[in-house]
């Protein structure tokens, strides 16, 4: 079965590197969405069923640490797994998305081989 | 003493070394091409830039400041066909978001390295401008740190000003800025 991803970033650049890198796995990739915030995030979750969140943390308007405390809120994305790719690289930040409950973290830059290499052991 | 006072200004050797590492690696890990350090210097606000594609992001903390990064548009095509891999023989909107995204990754690691001497520093969102024959001008007091690169054979420069946020926010005359003019 395809898994449906949202892609969260306010960059339009990586929104579409990710897509690229999602594509050119081996999993079974079905729709990607997108979200530029974590507002934006919030919204396509009410409208679709995803099985794979990847964000940025450092976003405007709902930065990627708020909404991973309310996706994990939600009955229906609790287990769901979220992987951070951010330039962030205060480890209070980093550690703040472990607790609040996510699966991963990828710095960028990064490399097609590491997204595939953290979203291998995921889903 | 005030933090920000007891901030110890980080040398120039030590930027140099944060933007040349910075640098390397976004080229290296996100488009498998090498950025050969060329020269650096440091110049006086004022005139500055006048064609290309220059990404403007701002830094927010103890410390301000503004950095730059520019390119070439073929250099600026070039990137984003790696990037995304897809052709792009002009400048358009996606050449232009993989020319901020670019900023975005170099200084949001530069930043990583000025927050171990300056403290926490927030990014702005990067803007992008491109075309020939516009006028920029640098504004404030402090002087600009210019690290220069070469990458298939086309420059590639990172500029930074930063300074203590007191000078610029309390007096009014030190905050590092980036006007374009028409």
């Amino acid at each position: 079965m395809a898994l449906d991803v949202l892609i969260v970033d306010d960059s339009a650049a990586i929104r579409k590197i990710l897509q690229r890198v999602l594509r050119q796995t081996e999993m079974p990739i079905g729709n990607i969405y997108e979200a530029g915030d974590g507002i934006e995030a919030l919204a396509m979750l009410e409208k679709e069923t995803v099985g794979l969140i990847l964000s940025d943390i450092n976003m405007p308007n709902m930065d990627g640490l708020e909404m991973l405390g309310k996706i994990k809120s939600m009955d229906a994305y609790k287990a769901v797994p979220v992987i951070m790719i951010t330039t962030e690289g205060n480890q209070n930040k980093v550690m703040e998305a472990v607790s609040l409950g996510a699966a991963g973290y990828v710095r960028k830059p990064f490399t097609t081989e590491q997204i595939k290499e953290k979203l291998t052991g995921l889903v | 003493m005030s933090a920000t006072t007891a901030a110890a200004a980080p040398t120039r050797e030590e930027i140099v070394e944060w933007v040349t590492h910075s640098t390397n690696e976004v080229f290296s890990t996100m488009l498998g091409m090498e950025a050969q350090f060329g020269e650096q210097f440091v110049e006086d606000p004022g005139k500055g830039l006048t064609m290309g594609v220059i990404g403007i992001i701002g830094l927010v903390g103890e410390w301000t400041g503004t950095a730059v990064v520019s390119c070439s548009s073929p250099l600026a095509c070039k990137i984003a066909n790696t990037l995304f891999m897809q052709e792009y023989p002009s400048v358009t909107d996606e050449v232009l978001d993989a020319v901020a995204e670019m900023t975005n990754m170099i200084i949001g690691n530069l930043k990583n390295s000025l927050e171990t001497k300056l403290g926490q520093m927030g990014l702005s969102i990067p803007a992008v401008v491109f075309g020939r024959n516009f006028a920029t001008r640098r504004s404030g007091k402090e002087s600009w740190y210019v690290i220069q690169f070469v990458v298939d054979g086309e420059r590639f420069d990172v500029q930074l000003c930063i300074a203590p946020s007191q000078a610029g926010v309390l007096t009014g005359t030190g905050i590092p800025r980036i006007m374009t003019l028409a």
